[in-house]
């Protein structure tokens, strides 16, 4: 009973927290949105009975990633200009279209979605059976992840190494 | 628990907004920031479309889906993050319509 | 002599090339002598020629070299000598004598002398190929020769657009009529198997009985031909606007000669069209119809030049009618005399143009008889003649073919009667020309009077004007000879009375002014009736709305090129198709996620109206 309160409010809680996160014109603030956003997901995960997955959400997503976006932020220096930017850029004129298109395919989907029912498993799924199945079956999607991990690595180190180069650097300093 | 668990198509409606409002935000936004970040919501809400049906089932599936999910954000983070400063470096702005021409 | 006829239009012809190559480089009276000299030597040939004729009548037939030989049919660069070509060519390089040496003064402030000159002399040894060929693809040869030089020589001062046009309109129309010629030429070599004239006309005759289907078809072909040359009815609308070139050139080409050609045609193949009595009387009534036509439209014109043009056109009318009813010899006759007395008015009105600044409008004219003796009686005698007043060329050969077509069974006396109305409007037209221009009040003061090289070609046109009517043209053994028969006394009294009558009422209106005809012609009626045939009987205003503006308009239709259009349609769709779709690619996130997004909602609504387990 708990369970199904606890998984409305932090439902309640990602939408909100998502919404805002889309709308902010600062883009720390609408950062910190996401993070709230995405640690409201890690609660629905470990209500569902996926402790291992909440875990990993709020350490990678939440920490790792959200922690590189600041980063990047910090470096583009965007301040109050980039604000007032991103505010005449969201006119309702902007978002109308989207809006409809979105919400034509979230009808279509809840559509589809009110043809299943039951609830979801009060077993938990432990790590262990995740960590079997990973290395078990889905050995071939590890080795494609752990690709697709060196192809960003390299990738990343490619494109920022220039940004980092010394005349670059020297250019930026002299600005 | 005497079918008072969480509904899974609750769940999955959560997903769906979840999705269509980083969609929204996708499609509304024109700094690259805000488009990672929408794309990020997103993946996020597939996610969660994973692993809820993974525990409709009681089965660890959603949950490794759910890592690859993690993998390839993390990548597409790490590079995408790469090249806004490049594009930042090239235009001196982040405005995706500016970069709308298919060379440097 | 016989052997060496071949240099009669040879000379000019080397004349005109040289004239080409190098005429821009020499002296202006270099240009003059070549051109003059050139044609006074065939001149001098020819009469030499003629002399010999004369004694001992021989024809001659001279093959020079086969021009071609495909699967049998081999017609040569042969030429045909008898009494007939004689006349032509005695006209042509006699007259074509008379006016290049008129022109040498009246083109001498052209800068554009040389070509002048070698266009002249190229229509000489053209018009003297037609009349001499042998050979009916020779006098084809001729005849596009001479049509091509026609076109080159109005369209001379072709720094005006109006003399392009009319050169293009000669050109054009008379192609009309050339090609029903060619086609009839067709014809006759598959019926016939030669084009040779002697041999096709003797062919003729045995292969086809008198009033066959072919041979007739053949002469209205043939017919079409000369109608378009000679400006008969219904393609007569070229000459008038052909008054755009020089008038030495009106002189030669259209009046005394190229126009002719259809008559030289007419008569050359003449066994033919006795073959073919409803073609003869095809002829005959075109003949007089556009006699009759352009006798009244000359009646209301004020240019100088397209009176004399329209006078032309009537006369070939009265040649026409002559060979429609079997007068050969009077329409060959008649073909002579009007090449001297009409080469003789249009000489004189290009004396009177060049003398007063190139005036035109003969009501701007006036009281010229003292000021251009030798023109005044040049037109006295021109119009004279042209008039068929007694004693004057005319009179001769137009009394010849007034009194023939009387003969002429079934509707001979109406031809007589209306070619006797022509006669009279003859006289009226060309006395009112020579009351406007010469009597009364000068209005325009000329600035010199002729000189020698103008007044010697008049004088000597107004002597063969006077005593062409004597000669004896020696074509007796060419044409069959009439029947010798003469029609009642009291019809040539009154064939000779007519034209004293129009004489009469000329002077009355135009000299004395006693015979009042300003409230007829003041009347709506009369009006009406001098537009009309001020325009020439609207048939250029016909044709244009008829033939011209159609063609233009289709001609404008197809410059868009509608084929094109077609094919360009699916060019059209393929880049509306290109613009939409590179459109879509245009670097723009946002309409790419939104396109996906769109695809998606597709692609969604498909799988979920998909079957229960297909999923």
């Amino acid at each position: 009973m708990l369970e199904i309160v606890f998984f409305y409010i932090a439902a309640t809680v990602a939408l909100m927290a998502t919404v805002m996160a889309m709308t902010r014109p600062n883009a720390i603030h609408a950062l910190i949105y996401l993070i709230v956003s995405l640690l409201a997901v890690a609660v629905i995960f470990f209500l569902i009975g996926a402790p291992f997955a909440a875990a990993l959400e709020i350490v990678i997503y939440a920490g790792a990633i959200m922690v590189l976006f600041v980063f990047v932020i910090m470096m583009l220096n965007l301040g109050e200009k980039g604000n007032k930017q991103e505010r005449q850029w969201l006119q309702p004129s902007i978002w109308a279209g989207p809006a409809i298109l979105s919400a034509i395919l979230l009808i279509e989907l809840i559509l589809v979605i009110s043809q299943t029912n039951g609830p979801v498993s009060v077993a938990a799924v432990s790590a262990k059976q995740v960590g079997l199945s990973l290395f078990g079956p889905y050995v071939l999607a590890v080795e494609i992840a752990s690709m697709l991990l060196l192809a960003g690595l390299v990738g990343s180190f490619h494109l920022g190494r220039r940004y980092l180069d010394r005349d670059n650097l020297e250019k930026q300093g002299g600005q | 628990m005497d079918g008072l668990n969480i509904p899974l198509n609750h769940i999955l409606l959560v997903s769906s907004l979840l999705f269509a409002i980083g969609m929204l935000g996708l499609m509304i936004r024109r700094n690259i920031i805000f488009i990672l970040m929408s794309l990020e919501v997103m993946l996020n809400a597939a996610a969660l479309a994973f692993v809820a049906a993974g525990a409709h089932w009681g089965q660890p599936d959603g949950q490794v889906v759910f890592m690859l999910i993690l993998t390839v954000a993390a990548a597409e983070v790490a590079v995408g993050l790469g090249l806004v400063l490049q594009v930042q470096k090239r235009f001196k702005t982040l405005d995706m319509d500016d970069a709308n021409r298919m060379q440097g | 002599m016989s052997e060496t006829i071949w240099l009669i239009p040879l000379i000019p012809l080397l004349s005109s090339v040289t004239l080409m190559l190098v005429g821009t480089r020499l002296k202006a009276s270099q240009v003059g002598a070549l051109g003059v000299g050139s044609v006074g030597i065939s001149a001098l040939l020819t009469l030499l020629l003629a002399t010999e004729f004369m004694q001992n009548q021989q024809v001659i037939q001279l093959s020079l070299w086969t021009w071609m030989e495909v699967a049998g049919f081999a017609p040569g660069i042969s030429f045909y000598f008898d009494g007939l070509t004689l006349v032509m060519m005695s006209v042509i390089t006699g007259v074509g004598f008379l006016i290049h040496l008129f022109s040498t003064e009246f083109m001498e402030k052209d800068p554009s002398y040389a070509r002048y000159f070698a266009y002249l002399n190229m229509f000489v040894a053209a018009m003297l190929v037609l009349v001499m060929a042998d050979n009916l693809l020779l006098l084809y040869l001729g005849w596009e020769g001479v049509g091509v030089c026609s076109y080159l020589l109005v369209g001379f001062w072709y720094q005006h657009n109006a003399n392009g046009y009319a050169a293009r309109k000669a050109f054009i129309v008379t192609r009309i009529g050339d090609t029903a010629m060619a086609m009839g030429l067709l014809l006759l070599f598959t019926e016939l198997g030669t084009l040779d004239i002697q041999t096709m006309v003797g062919e003729a005759d045995q292969t086809w009985q008198v009033g066959a289907t072919v041979p007739t078809i053949a002469c209205l072909l043939l017919v079409c031909g000369a109608v378009g040359k000679s400006a008969q009815l219904p393609l007569h609308t070229w000459l008038p606007d052909a008054m755009a070139g020089p008038t030495p050139v009106s002189a030669l080409i259209h009046a005394a000669t190229m126009v002719t050609a259809g008559v030289y045609l007419i008569a050359r193949t003449h066994e033919l069209f006795l073959l073919a009595p409803i073609a003869m009387t095809v002829v005959a009534v075109i003949g007089i119809t556009t006699s009759l036509m352009a006798a009244f439209t000359a009646l209301m014109q004020t240019d100088i030049k397209r009176i004399l043009a329209y006078s032309t056109i009537s006369q070939i009318g009265y040649m026409f009618l002559a060979l429609g009813v079997g007068a050969w010899s009077a329409g060959i006759f008649h073909l002579m005399t009007h090449a001297f007395f009409k080469a003789l008015l249009f000489l004189g009105s290009g004396a009177i143009i060049h003398c007063l600044h190139h005036e035109h409008n003969i009501f701007k004219m006036g009281g010229l008889r003292t000021r251009m003796p030798v023109t005044f009686w040049s037109f006295m005698i021109g119009s004279s003649a042209l008039a068929a007043l007694p004693m004057t060329s005319g009179f001769f050969s137009k009394d010849q073919i007034l009194l023939q077509a009387y003969q002429f069974p079934e509707i001979g006396p109406g031809l007589w009667v209306a070619g006797l109305l022509g006669a009279l409007l003859t006289a009226i037209y060309s006395f009112r020309l020579v009351f406007v221009v010469f009597f009364g009040s000068v209005n325009t003061e000329p600035d010199k009077d002729t000189g020698w090289r103008m007044a010697v070609p008049l004088s000597i046109l107004c002597l063969l004007a006077m005593v062409g009517g004597w000669f004896m043209i020696p074509v007796s053994e060419v044409f069959p000879a009439s029947d010798g028969s003469h029609p009642a006394h009291w019809v040539e009294y009154v064939s000779i009375s007519v034209p004293i009558v129009g004489v009469l009422v000329a002077y009355l209106i135009f000299y004395t002014g006693q015979l009042k005809v300003d409230r007829l012609a003041n009347s709506s009626f009369g009006k009406s009736l001098g537009k009309l045939w001020l325009s020439g009987w609207g048939i250029d205003l016909l044709y244009d709305r008829l033939f011209v503006k159609p063609y233009y308009g289709l001609a404008n239709k197809l410059k868009s090129e509608p084929v094109d259009a077609l094919y360009g349609l699916i060019v059209t769709i393929n880049q509306t198709l290109n613009q939409w779709l590179s459109s879509a690619q245009s670097g723009r996130m946002r309409w790419y996620i939104a396109s996906m997004v769109a695809g998606l909602i597709l692609v969604i609504m498909l799988a979920a109206n998909l079957p229960e387990g297909a999923l």
